[in-house]
């Protein structure tokens, strides 16, 4: 029997949104980006997508740019980006964004044009097509989504899967002897002459949120300057597949998911 | 007047990409149809248009999706193997409706084959190729001539249909040198309100998709693709024929096969053997009515192919049992002289005035 501590309010809503006594007492500091679809994403709770659609709509809306900023869509738990992203876009096939991406800026060199990947998109099937891209310096935004599992056919590993790490197909933990280790995306194209920006962010905190932001704008931005790649890798959080809460998700970034993979700037252009 | 030039059929096909206002070019180099690459690599910058040598035919046909999906004529062109590697983006073209303008210079298999001239990716071009339910309107030239002609022609239908336009072509009719006309070409206005420029306030986001979720959407979708199809079969049947007036037997091929069967029939005509020719010019749509109809006519049709048998079952759908329908073939880059077409044919009908 709940005591009488326990007992719920009258509506689930009064727990979240006190009623609200007079609306001209209150400033608007926050509002979702006119650049955003206003629907509910299908993403699961505490999953990273929705905040990193929203980041990079927020600077499209800053820079108003709308109207010159195409992306591209992957094959994986982001395929429906342009549900969500109130601009052009065109969905690639798997691991193929990177070439679609080529083939819109090669031919429309004044847009900003910039491609949404996870890590079985851009890592394993498509690092082809990436590779070559930043090595021919496309003047593109590449975001790359690492969550260290395939999201959408529910968490089998991926080449960026940690060492020991548990996943459906890989039941006893990633066995780099056998899979080899989780390829260091970022690291490996920041090689390339052809990257010009190279980050490696995450979202699990107000501040990793901040930082994540700058850096969109920073790639954004330098997409004016007709120079090379950028690459933003964020580690996201994907607690279904990882069967942890959000809150454990976010942990597991900070506590093992940094020791493969180290956030912070691996490449930054100079005097820009 | 218009000049006439002598060129292989590949940098005839390359020349016509640039005067049918080709925006942008994407390829991967492999035998029999390099020539395309290198024609365009030195021309294409002239013009300021796009010219871009991929890290495969993956990438190519996926850079086509990008630029044609911005609004753009784009076009790649590649040889069998490279074909193969091309299915799944041109399944995604497909699926998305966008027009573009795809060469198969066939040579021969299946694996890596021969770089010698085949028709063995017949099946391939016609059938569906990729995964799903979709078609390519296939043009098949038979001339150098044709190879110029066929970009006009596929670039208009690609951007009236929203839907990839297929020519295909062999090493033969690609490597070989005639002459060629280009001729003066009006490109017609086109819709293209649909693409990914960049959204303006004033309308809705465009995207390019070809993922429906649910069933529902998707059959519907299907159903639109069918109605185009339906409307591509009813107005866009090509073919040619030759000697079809009074024929009595009649070959049935396109592309080189064609022009060897025309000989062929020169030869098979002397020795007193009415046969005329026809040549579908689309292989999507097929001449199937019209071959049905001939059936009150001839009485056997020869269906010769650089291949094992592939357009021999559409014409035998065609003919739905009416006469009997046969078949010969070469493979492996190996081309059938017309002497040997010939004999092949008197000794069918040898057999079926016997039986």
């Amino acid at each position: 029997m709940p005591t009488e501590e326990h007992v719920l309010p009258d509506t689930a809503l009064d727990l979240i949104a006190p009623a609200c006594h007079d609306e001209e007492e209150y400033e608007m500091v926050y509002h979702k980006p006119s650049t955003m679809v206003n629907v509910v994403m299908h993403y699961c709770p505490g999953c990273a997508h929705s905040l990193v659609h929203k980041l990079i709509m927020e600077v499209v809306e800053e820079m108003d740019i709308q109207e010159k900023t195409i992306g591209i869509a992957p094959v994986g738990c982001s395929v429906f980006a342009y549900e969500y992203m109130d601009i052009d876009m065109q969905e690639a096939a798997h691991g193929r964004a990177c070439a679609v991406a080529t083939g819109i800026k090669k031919l429309m060199p004044d847009k900003y044009v910039f491609t949404y990947q996870g890590d079985g998109d851009l890592a394993a099937i498509g690092i082809a097509e990436t590779l070559h891209a930043i090595n021919r310096g496309e003047n593109i935004l590449i975001v790359f989504m690492n969550n260290a599992v395939y999201g959408m056919t529910s968490g089998q590993m991926a080449p960026t899967t940690l060492a020991g790490m548990h996943t459906t197909t890989s039941p006893d933990g990633r066995d780099v002897s056998y899979y080899g280790a989780p390829i260091k995306v970022s690291e490996l194209m920041a090689n390339l002459p052809g990257a010009f920006y190279v980050t490696r962010q995450a979202v699990n905190s107000a501040n990793a949120v901040r930082r994540t932001k700058k850096a969109l704008q920073n790639a954004f931005k330098y997409q004016q300057l007709h120079k090379g790649t950028c690459l933003i890798e964020i580690i996201g959080n994907c607690p279904s597949n990882w069967k942890m809460t959000p809150v454990e998700a976010s942990k597991f970034i900070d506590e093992e998911m940094v020791k493969t993979f180290p956030l912070g700037d691996i490449k930054v252009p100079k005097g820009v | 007047m218009t000049e006439t030039k002598l060129m292989k059929g590949n940098e005839a096909m390359a020349e016509a990409a640039i005067l049918a206002g080709c925006d942008a070019y994407f390829g991967y180099p492999i035998t029999p149809q390099s020539e395309v690459l290198e024609y365009l690599a030195r021309e294409m910058p002239k013009h300021n248009r796009i010219v871009m040598q991929a890290e495969s035919e993956v990438a190519s046909i996926n850079m086509v999706y990008g630029a044609a999906g911005a609004g753009f004529r784009a076009m790649t062109s590649s040889s069998s193997p490279g074909i193969s590697l091309m299915q799944e983006g041109i399944s995604y073209i497909a699926g998305a409706e966008l027009p573009c303008l795809i060469v198969n210079v066939n040579r021969a298999g299946p694996g890596l084959g021969t770089i010698q001239p085949g028709q063995g990716d017949y099946f391939q071009s016609v059938k569906g190729g990729g995964h799903g339910d979709y078609k390519m309107i296939v043009l098949a030239p038979a001339s150098v001539q044709e190879m110029a002609d066929f970009v006009y022609l596929g670039f208009d239908l690609a951007d009236k249909y929203r839907n990839p336009v297929l020519m295909l072509s062999d090493g033969a009719i690609g490597q070989m040198m005639e002459k060629v006309q280009f001729k003066p070409y009006t490109r017609p206005a086109v819709d293209k309100s649909w693409a990914t420029t960049g959204k303006p306030k004033t309308r809705n986001r465009n995207y390019i998709t070809s993922l429906f979720i649910q069933p529902e959407r998707m059959e519907q979708h299907n159903l639109k693709l069918e109605e185009k199809f339906k409307k591509i079969r009813e107005n866009e049947v090509r073919f040619e024929e030759i000697n079809t007036a009074d024929a009595e037997y009649l070959f049935v091929a396109y592309g080189l096969s064609a022009r060897i069967c025309q000989k062929a029939m020169d030869i098979a005509r002397e020795k007193g053997i009415k046969i005329g020719l026809l040549r579908p010019i689309t292989l999507y749509p097929y001449p199937y009515k019209r071959l049905e109809e001939l059936t009150a006519q001839v009485k056997m049709m020869l269906s010769v192919e650089l291949n094992s048998g592939q357009m021999v079952e559409d014409v035998r759908l065609a003919v739905n049992g009416k006469v009997p329908v046969e078949f010969y073939g070469r493979m492996g880059g190996m081309m059938p002289t017309p002497e040997e077409i010939v004999h092949h044919l008197e000794t069918l009908i040898q057999y079926h005035h016997a039986n």
